[in-house]
């Protein structure tokens, strides 16, 4: 990514964060009409400096956990030689100045850790020549150091503030001009340091969306149509305005056309309490007019997927001839998979409050994506985008729910018609029951095996609704980046190979969720090439290391096909099978994979994947009883992520990628009858508590001077082929279709 | 007329006695530690000590609160550093620290009624608090250490 730097100073402050006069360095900004005194400076979007030396890094990337929003700030202190304890985070309002703030894909380090130096080392060069100026020597003859500009001659030193009013007059250095610290002077990257929000998350001061507050705001909920596309008929609020604190109820219209981030509509109630909203919402009494979605059943839809899975559909890549190859007989294996329908279930609900006010709504909201906020919000009401202002706050977890700002659009809607700022407070039923669901899935996939045990070819067919299904009614094949996720972009060294993907109408909002459409791939390949190995009769992991074949960049030229590659480009990025090797071979060793045989009820697992430009292997140790209870004592995963910034919160990652997919492999699964989804709860919508989560999940990171890659979706596709591929291995059954809860492994 | 004394603090309330002590807590008190996540004390993310115990907000009635000595988060210690709130911090447990007041509220409550707890003891204690970020190993460590079992 590219910034483009100026000096700003006197044109904007950035959304009051920097005080008036902070030296400003901008990047494609939007003048704001607004004066500066001459006495701080703010070098970049990212970046500005305070007269008493407080350094000020803006966040513009949402907090849902990773860490985001103290490591990118990190990388720009480190690069300006700031002293950590002297930066002050301010999160970035909704903004396209920022470039992309959406914060998903995996992507905020790589798309952005070099603006973060450039703005860094940009800021840091500027106050050097100040210094120098004052000094009357070279800039290059100066050094910054915790906080201050050194001469490093004399010693003698100027504190950043000392400089700012100087080094604000200064125009900003040429890209080429700017040094890079090396990797051996940093102070904070590679390092540990603690999370900004550690202290606030412990004491209960943190503030999620689901906290925040307008001076007179209304409470609303919603009692939204059970089938997707349902409208209200009719409703009765008689008895639900009697509740004592109830104010006013507001139907909402149904969305049009596709739904994307539109509300589903349906009766908000509202009150001066969040108690008052849920009794006098038990006493609405609605007439609902149903969608032809109303006819969905999940156990009929499941039955319609696998069939269509087991006919050909539309190739997506091919490579030799695969029909050919069956055709000559031969050891065949077959097998189907599925995955249900999944939801997010963070543990804050969705939550927002918005206020309507003179044409412009502010909000303050849980958003992984505080642009889309603006793009949704004033499209349903008919204004421009710069009139909506995001404010965001923590998310109590996002995993692409909360990228999705449906509930924001609510509460905006609600505060127009009420004029009154309004909280909108989804319960834990309404998010389980009207999520954009993680698609449903099915698989078939078909192998003939030579003599050496390797497949000579490999078939394999998914069908499932499509996330563009939310974007474009009628939308049913795998959309380009769908297939590039753990599908079309199949590392193994196969001479004969075919990608099928068939289609699927959605009757539920289709989203993506924490590794998206790699869940149902992963599972689906990593559960067959284990299959393969056993009917080879071949040590899984060597089997897997033969499949992957000689090292080497992945060619798919002449496959037709387009590598999708996370929107990155294969000389950057490329597919690489020896750091998959290299993975694998970690995670086997450090896992003790040659000394734990299959059997007795007690075994190991494995899977290797690629996703998010990242290599990730897992090995999973799982125990079954008698009554075939399943517990996971032990996971280890290798992960080459290329270069880090914060080790240890890239093994939070990994530890929390290790429950997700033990909670998508062991529990989880949403259904529907007569269009409607069954679950409600944690009580029937099951994740992963802590004698079910694996008890130690040991992470591995293959030092890399390697291009920054994911970190914080890679973990989870192995996880669940990893835990049904011990389970296999400990008692002899194969799961087949998730979650594992289904099954008697007794 | 409910009387109920919350960190320190005497309270009445003349509300709905049927309306939860979560919501008493987060929207009269405006104290927003205690977290909302299921309302059917399934997830642990409302937990508050009554009497010194862990107990579930959202199902607890006010008229059940009545005459009982509350704590939330916000009162287990007046710096935020109770053995618990200091080895999460050590340990680095939160992610995005939703349930993190729960799941500190409920160490809490263990660590004073099993000051030593073994990894079985912890298993069963705060299996009713969910992390949906998979926290878990990192919290059984943490309370390990407030324990002085471990050292971060």
């Amino acid at each position: 990514m590219k910034t483009f730097i100026e000096n700003i100073t006197r044109r904007e402050l950035i959304q009051g964060a920097i005080s008036a006069g902070a030296l400003v360095l901008g990047a494609k900004l939007i003048p704001q009409n607004a004066e500066a005194a001459p006495t701080a400076w703010n070098p970049s979007v990212y970046l500005g400096l305070e007269a008493d030396g407080t350094v000020v890094v803006i966040a513009h990337r949402s907090e849902m956990g990773t860490g985001i929003r103290s490591v990118l700030p990190m990388v720009v202190a480190d690069e300006l030689g700031a002293d950590w304890k002297r930066v002050r985070v301010e999160q970035a309002l909704g903004d396209a100045k920022y470039g992309s703030q959406n914060t998903d894909g995996s992507c905020s380090i790589r798309d952005f850790v070099d603006a973060m130096h450039v703005a860094g080392a940009s800021a840091r060069l500027m106050l050097q020549r100040a210094a120098a100026a004052k000094w009357n020597v070279k800039a290059e003859d100066t050094k910054a150091d915790n906080g201050y500009i050194v001469h490093t001659a004399s010693g003698k030193k100027l504190a950043f503030g000392e400089l700012v009013a100087d080094a604000s007059k200064l125009p900003v250095p040429a890209k080429e001009d700017l040094k890079f610290k090396p990797a051996s002077e940093y102070k904070y990257i590679g390092k540990d340091v603690p999370m900004i929000d550690a202290v606030p998350v412990t004491t209960g001061t943190g503030v999620f969306g689901i906290d925040a507050k307008m001076p007179g705001m209304l409470i609303a909920m919603v009692e939204r149509p059970p089938v997707m596309g349902g409208t209200v008929q009719s409703f009765d609020d008689t008895e639900a305005k009697k509740v004592p604190g109830v104010a006013q109820t507001v139907q909402l219209d149904t969305f049009k056309g596709a739904p994307v981030f539109q509300q589903l509509g349906g009766v908000a109630i509202l009150a001066n309490s969040t108690w008052a909203a849920m009794q006098g919402r038990k006493k609405l009494k609605i007439e609902w007019n149903n969608s032809p979605n109303a006819a969905f059943d999940s156990e009929s839809y499941k039955t319609e997927l696998r069939n269509k899975a087991k006919a050909t559909q539309k190739v997506v890549r091919n490579v030799g001839n695969v029909d050919a190859e069956f055709a000559k007989g031969g050891k065949i294996v077959e097998a189907e998979y599925y995955v249900p329908l999944l939801s997010h279930a963070p543990m804050e609900p969705p939550a927002a409050v918005a206020e309507y006010k003179d044409g412009k709504v502010v909000t303050y909201c849980a958003t992984q994506n505080p642009q889309a906020v603006q793009d949704a919000v004033a499209g349903a009401l008919g204004i421009d985008k710069k009139q909506v202002e995001c404010h965001v706050t923590l998310l109590g977890g996002g995993f692409g729910r909360k990228s999705k700002p449906d509930y924001v659009v609510e509460a905006a809607l609600l505060s127009r018609k009420t004029n009154k700022p309004v909280k909108v407070v989804w319960t834990r039923e309404d998010d389980i029951r009207f999520d954009y669901y993680h698609s449903v899935a099915a698989m078939y996939m078909k192998a003939s095996l030579g003599a050496d045990g390797k497949p000579t070819a490999w078939l394999q067919r998914s069908v499932f609704p499509t996330i563009g299904s939310l974007f474009a009614n009628g939308a049913e094949y795998g959309q380009e980046f769908e297939m590039g996720m753990g599908w079309t972009d199949l590392p193994f060294d196969l001479a004969n190979h075919r990608a099928e993907n068939g289609p699927a109408k959605n009757h539920v909002r289709i989203g993506w969720m924490r590794a998206v459409a790699n869940i149902y791939h992963a599972y689906a390949i990593h559960s067959f090439a284990d299959e393969l190995a056993v009917a080879a009769g071949k040590d899984r992991v060597d089997y897997l290391m033969s499949l992957l074949g000689p090292s080497r960049k992945v060619d798919f030229t002449g496959q037709g096909m387009k590598v999708w590659n996370n929107g990155q480009s294969l000389d950057k990025y490329p597919i690489d099978t020896g750091r998959l090797k290299n993975v694998l071979e970690l995670a086997a060793t450090k896992s003790g994979w040659a000394n734990k045989k299959p059997g007795n009820r007690s075994a190991l697992g494995v899977a290797v994947h690629r996703s998010f430009v990242s290599n990730v292997a897992a090995v999973v140790q799982v125990d079954v009883d008698d009554k075939g209870k399943v517990t996971i004592p032990r996971v280890d995963i290798a992960a080459d992520c290329g270069q880090i910034i914060h080790p240890d919160r890239v093994k939070a990652q990994f530890e929390g990628a290790a429950v997700f997919g033990t909670s998508i492999a062991m529990l989880g699964e949403i259904t529907a009858k007569d269009g409607r989804v069954v679950q409600r709860n944690f009580n029937d919508y099951p994740v992963a508590r802590m004698p079910e989560a694996p008890k130690e999940v040991h992470v591995h990171i293959v030092p890399s001077k390697e291009p920054h890659a994911g970190v914080g979706e890679p973990g989870v596709p192995p996880i669940a082929p990893a835990i049904c591929n011990a389970i296999f291995a400990a008692t002899g059954k194969r799961v087949r279709d998730l979650p594992v809860k289904r099954h008697n492994l007794a | 007329m409910v009387k109920l004394r919350i960190n320190g603090v005497n309270r009445q309330f003349d509300g709905d006695p049927d309306m939860p002590l979560l919501w008493y807590v987060r929207d009269n008190l405006e104290m927003t530690g205690t977290k909302y996540g299921c309302g059917m004390g399934l997830c642990g993310a409302c937990t508050v000590l009554v009497d010194g115990k862990a107990t579930r907000s959202c199902v607890t009635p006010m008229k059940a609160a009545a005459g009982k000595k509350i704590t939330t988060i916000e009162g287990l210690h007046p710096k935020g550093e109770h053995p618990v709130q200091t080895a999460w911090r050590e340990c680095a447990v939160a992610q995005c620290g939703y349930c993190q007041s729960g799941q500190i509220m409920q160490a809490a409550s263990l660590l004073s009624e099993k000051p030593k707890p073994t990894d079985k003891d912890i298993d069963d204690a705060m299996q009713g608090n969910i992390c949906r970020c998979g926290t878990y190993q990192r919290i059984r460590k943490a309370i390990h250490v407030a324990a002085g079992q471990v050292k971060a």
